[in-house]
């Protein structure tokens, strides 16, 4: 698993995201995932064997790099890079689950033929519903976990500039002792460009937060103009394919009676969400 | 996600290139990421290991190293290359949203929609016009514009492209000043100059193809108007031109059966 296997993963999720949302995967995959990989990563693969103590005290050298450098900056932002991206996973789950309904609903209406199968597989959820609260979760969780990772970044390294000279006075260095850092510009460059980045991805997030919350309003304002249209739109949530509404609402009306007895039966196969009024 | 990966990525957008994109795209793989990754990185791997300053002061190599090379050579080369390619990505995306329209209208089972299915859509090659040509003239300049400012900012930081084999340092904690002596500079120098000329070819593919896509554009252009105004006689002149070659082809047959019995 390294980061082509998270790739794999999330370009999965991006078929049900929104524009914005792809935008966004592919600044994270582009522009931080494969600069940290081909770039940052030479950076800074040196900085413990070239950090360089003015003394020849042994143990010196170790135990300063470790009282300046707790967390090495590539891994801080390997961590955040995998929790910023794997809130995704959680609308690819509800993705998931809302297939299968749709293929139990396929079945008990007698339409389990591969060719529907696969048709519920391949066609794109619309972001409504109880799909649309996840995807608005998910990306309150990636906005929030770019927040605390770049304020965990101010609080472990005050500004984000790679001092050259650090002055060290731990145990068992005699005195104060002058340390010098390896490729401080370069390391500098470096975490001001991941922070341009990520300061983008923040912005990108609000702006995917502030697009559906108007969609579900102008989606409301709409419902509440035409009220009629709430309840044919009852199945066509799950199927979006006209044909698949069509014969739908003939079933209902040719087997009314027991249809509805078998939902009453099965409260799983609604979809409480559906009432929602975020639709 | 590496290089491998972006190659992935932009392959798709090739089958909507022109033939002059797609001339650049190869180049780019093969000519500059492929020496990239395939001898310049190893050219450049024991930068600062073979970095050797004439002095036991502790500290001076690391300071003296960073004053002299703020930025890699071989990270912003990897930089460069990773902004020149992506704006191949603004075509990609409006090609996918407007086979996202294309689906959408036959889906609705609009008549307009001429495809048999949707595998037709997601196959079918666009031709650069309307606000496709917009979008991908953008991208063409947009890359203009990356290589030139990567170009002058490496002039910038190294003036100028060879690299030395001694430099001077005076940066605390050197005392006085101290010779430093950068590991294999001639072979620095020519693999320099050689990623220069890739991305001087690049840059004079990206102008011809900006050329090509003006020129053709203009073209289409005056076609349109000129056809706008010769269609209401078309038909017409079609007609009395045949009209003419009949007359002309009777004409000679006679001339010939007189000329055979004179």
């Amino acid at each position: 698993m390294n980061w082509a296997g998270l790739y794999t993963v999330l370009s999965g999720v991006n078929r049900h995201s929104t524009a914005i949302g792809r935008i966004w995967l592919s600044v994270i995959f582009i522009f931080r995932i494969m600069v940290l990989v081909v770039a940052a990563e030479s950076v800074w693969g040196d900085e413990k064997s070239a950090f360089t103590c003015n003394t020849q005290q042994p143990g010196c050298n170790s135990v300063c790099y470790d009282h300046f450098f707790p967390i090495s900056h590539i891994r801080l932002w390997a961590l955040q890079l995998i929790l910023v991206t794997t809130p995704a996973l959680l609308v690819a789950m509800h993705v998931a689950y809302q297939q299968h309904q749709e293929k139990k609903l396929l079945v008990l209406t007698g339409h389990a033929d591969p060719k529907h199968m696969e048709e519920v597989k391949k066609h794109k959820m619309r972001i409504s519903g109880s799909l649309w609260w996840t995807y608005v979760c998910s990306v309150v969780f990636r906005l929030l976990f770019e927040a605390v990772f770049m304020y965990i970044f101010y609080m472990l390294y005050p500004g984000y500039q790679m001092v050259r000279l650090v002055k060290c006075e731990a145990y068992p260095c005699p005195n104060t002792v002058d340390c010098f850092i390896s490729r401080p510009t370069e390391k500098t460059i470096f975490t001001v460009f991941m922070l341009v980045t990520s300061s983008i991805c923040i912005i990108l997030n609000m702006a995917e937060l502030v697009y559906l919350v108007v969609r579900a309003c102008a989606r409301r304002g709409q419902h509440n103009s035409n009220p009629t249209s709430a309840k044919g739109s009852f199945y066509g949530h799950k199927l979006s394919s006209e044909y698949k509404q069509n014969e739908i609402n003939q079933l209902l009306t040719e087997q009314d009676g027991s249809f509805k007895d078998m939902l009453r039966r099965n409260p799983g196969l609604q979809e409480k969400g559906d009432r929602c009024s975020a639709c | 996600m590496d290089w491998g990966a972006l190659h992935t990525i932009l392959g798709g957008v090739n089958k909507h290139s022109t033939s002059i994109g797609k001339i650049w795209l190869t180049v780019l793989f093969i000519f500059r990421i492929m020496i990239l990754v395939v001898a310049a990185e190893r050219v450049w791997g024991d930068e600062q290991d073979d970095f050797i300053c004439n002095t036991l002061q502790p500290g001076c190599k690391n300071v003296c190293y960073d004053h002299f090379f703020p930025i890699s050579h071989i990270r912003l080369w990897a930089l460069q290359l990773i902004f020149v390619s992506t704006p191949a990505l603004l075509v990609a995306m409006h090609v996918a949203y407007r086979r996202h329209e294309k689906k959408r209208q036959f889906r609705k089972g609009d008549q307009k929609c001429e495809y048999k299915d949707i595998e037709e859509i997601r196959r079918q090659r666009f031709r650069i016009e309307g606000s496709l040509w917009w979008t991908y003239t953008s991208s063409i300049f947009f890359r203009l514009v990356f290589e030139a400012v990567f170009m002058y900012a490496f002039y910038f930081m190294y003036d100028g492209f060879r690299m030395p084999r001694l430099m001077k340092c005076n940066a605390w904690p050197c005392p006085n000043t101290v010779d430093c002596f950068v590991s294999r500079p001639t072979e620095k120098t020519v693999f320099t100059i050689f990623m220069i000329a890739v991305s001087s070819i690049c840059i004079l593919l990206n102008v011809a193809e900006l050329c090509y896509l003006l020129t053709k554009f203009f073209l289409r252009r005056s076609k349109k108007s000129g056809n706008t105004k010769q269609h209401p006689n078309h038909e017409n002149k079609e007609e009395t031109k045949q009209n003419e070659m009949n007359e002309l082809i009777s004409d000679s047959c006679q001339n010939t059966v007189i000329g055979f019995s004179s």
